[in-house]
């Protein structure tokens, strides 16, 4: 089944991932269009985190490539781990309006109307009277709408969630998810990794279940079955220091 | 002692915003290391040209821009972080230093380049010190929002801008441009003080970034006046008089300010409904 290039937003092609020679993604081949709400799912070091890094550029792959029909500055990255050091004396309305970087630069200023549009984003996530507070006086929750917020106003085509929900509780998680909804109905194109099975069900037309290699791919329904997700579970977890060299065929692995 | 005045504003304008991005950035310790790698190169200046300013400036410069480009380098491009990267190359730009001193085997004035001479400023260390100044603000102004988002979520300038290393090498090159000039008024070992011990106290009573810079200058400045009178009324050095006062500073701010040892006993107010 061949779509047109157009209509894609990332296409792998037998892409390998990894860390020191030892494979966290194997041969990895699929594509997703362009629009697509995808739910990255799979147990700890499947290889998720290491996919969206090698997307945003930040590990090459061992073998293989992806193609990216987004051009890199449209692409917007939320990482699992947070970089940002809460103790810097930053307001909550300094960091949103870093999310306007592309379109206010290092070195201009902020209109009347930009500066409008950075509150009402505010508002939107729900963090209306804190503009003033400084980052650190934040909870868990209240940084992640905050980071959430940049992500609106940076506008882009192709977003990479990496456990947004972690530790967040229910409510903010539902807030979070309506605005990823919203983005889906924007027609931009998301990849969230999740651990949430229930939510991906809900929420998540596609799923994307990986096991350092593809289990499956597809509709959520048919990706997320017992026997798929019991595989998944089954793939060891440990590097074999001695493993031998991967001679895997690529065109074999075709999802 | 006007014209140690005029240099200790000048320094006050300049590197206590540049201690004041240090102590944010946890690289307080990092101006200390500077201070040392900056000595080869002052070092080679004398050596070659005698106790002359441009000579020794230029060496302490260039050293101390190479040292920081390669730990800057080190610490973005392979897994070891800026301190250890620091730490590496400051220690053998020191080694390389006293080397190089030993080479000529006679002892330099080594009293003026460790405890520098504020009351003895020529005009032309002044005019450095000046143009370094005008210099560093300018470049703070440019380079602000940058390095504000460098120094609280790197990945994020990484991610959207390509500036993040103009801001980084930029800031590197700052410290050590401003540690020369602090090293011409207050000596090597001292020139960190003014960058740190003001930009320590501020922090301590700020919540916001400007009125941090603000305070800091206007306390680096105030130390630089007590320093200066302290020293010319009970004739002591004045480069650890000024440390000193900004030390005093610190103290005294430790103990009275909000952010300070007592200071979420001091600043109680009842707290409120929502």
């Amino acid at each position: 089944m061949k779509q047109a290039e157009t209509t894609l937003a990332i296409q792998f092609r037998n892409l390998t991932l990894g860390y020191d020679r030892h494979p966290a993604v194997h041969h990895l081949h699929g594509a997703i269009p362009r629009g697509a709400l995808v739910a990255v799912a799979g147990p700890n070091g499947a290889g998720k985190s290491t996919l969206l890094k090698a997307l945003i550029g930040e590990n090459r792959p061992l073998q293989g490539e992806f193609r990216l029909a987004v051009a890199h500055e449209r692409i917007a990255y939320l990482p699992q781990q947070s970089e940002i050091d809460t103790s810097f004396p930053v307001s909550v309305f300094d960091m949103v309006a870093m999310g306007l970087w592309r379109r206010v630069g290092g070195f201009g200023g902020l209109s009347r109307s930009q500066r409008d549009e950075v509150k009402a984003t505010i508002e939107q996530v729900g963090l209306t009277g804190l503009e003033h507070r400084p980052i650190g006086t934040l909870s868990g929750g209240q940084l992640q709408r905050a980071r959430f917020a940049r992500l609106i106003l940076q506008d882009c085509e192709l977003l990479l969630l990496d456990e947004p929900f972690n530790a967040i509780d229910s409510r903010t998680t539902d807030d979070l998810i309506a605005l990823i909804l919203d983005w889906h109905a924007q027609g931009r194109t998301i990849l969230a990794v999740l651990h949430d099975l229930e939510r991906i069900r809900r929420y998540f037309p596609d799923c994307l279940l990986l096991a350092r290699e593809v289990i499956a791919y597809g509709p959520t329904p048919e990706v997320l079955t017992a026997e798929r997700l019991a595989r998944a579970r089954a793939v060891t977890e440990t590097f074999d220091e001695d493993a031998p060299v991967c001679h895997r065929h690529p065109e074999q692995e075709a999802v | 002692m006007r014209r140690a005045l005029a240099g200790c504003l000048a320094l006050a304008l300049g590197a206590t915003p540049i201690g004041l991005f240090l102590l944010l950035r946890r690289m307080s310790l990092m101006g200390d290391a500077m201070s040392h790698a900056i000595l080869p190169g002052a070092a080679l200046g004398y050596l070659a040209f005698g106790l002359s300013l441009g000579a020794m400036t230029v060496g302490g410069i260039v050293a101390g821009v190479v040292v920081a480009m390669a730990a800057g380098l080190v610490a973005r491009s392979s897994i070891l972080k800026e301190d250890a990267s620091l730490a590496a190359f400051y220690l053998m730009s020191l080694a390389a230093g006293v080397l190089i001193v030993s080479l000529r085997g006679r002892n330099l004035d080594l009293l003026h380049v460790l405890f520098g001479s504020v009351l003895g400023l020529d005009d032309n260390s002044l005019l450095l010190i000046a143009g370094i100044t005008t210099l560093t603000l300018f470049a703070l102004a440019l380079l602000y929002r940058p390095l504000v988002l460098e120094c609280f979520d790197p990945s994020y300038l990484r991610g959207v801008s390509r500036l993040s290393p103009v801001a980084h090498y930029g800031f590197l090159i700052l410290v050590v441009l401003n540690l020369v000039s602090g090293f011409h008024a207050l000596g090597t070992l001292m020139a960190v003080g003014i960058m740190i011990l003001p930009a320590a106290s501020a922090r301590l009573w700020a919540r916001r970034l400007t009125a941090m810079l603000a305070l800091a200058v206007a306390i680096a400045f105030g130390s630089g006046v007590v320093g200066l009178l302290s020293s010319f009324h009970a004739d002591v050095p004045a480069g650890p008089a000024i440390v000193f006062s900004a030390g005093i500073a610190y103290l005294v701010s430790l103990f009275l300010a909000p952010g300070g040892l007592f200071g979420a006993r001091l600043y109680r107010l009842p707290h409120l409904e929502s």
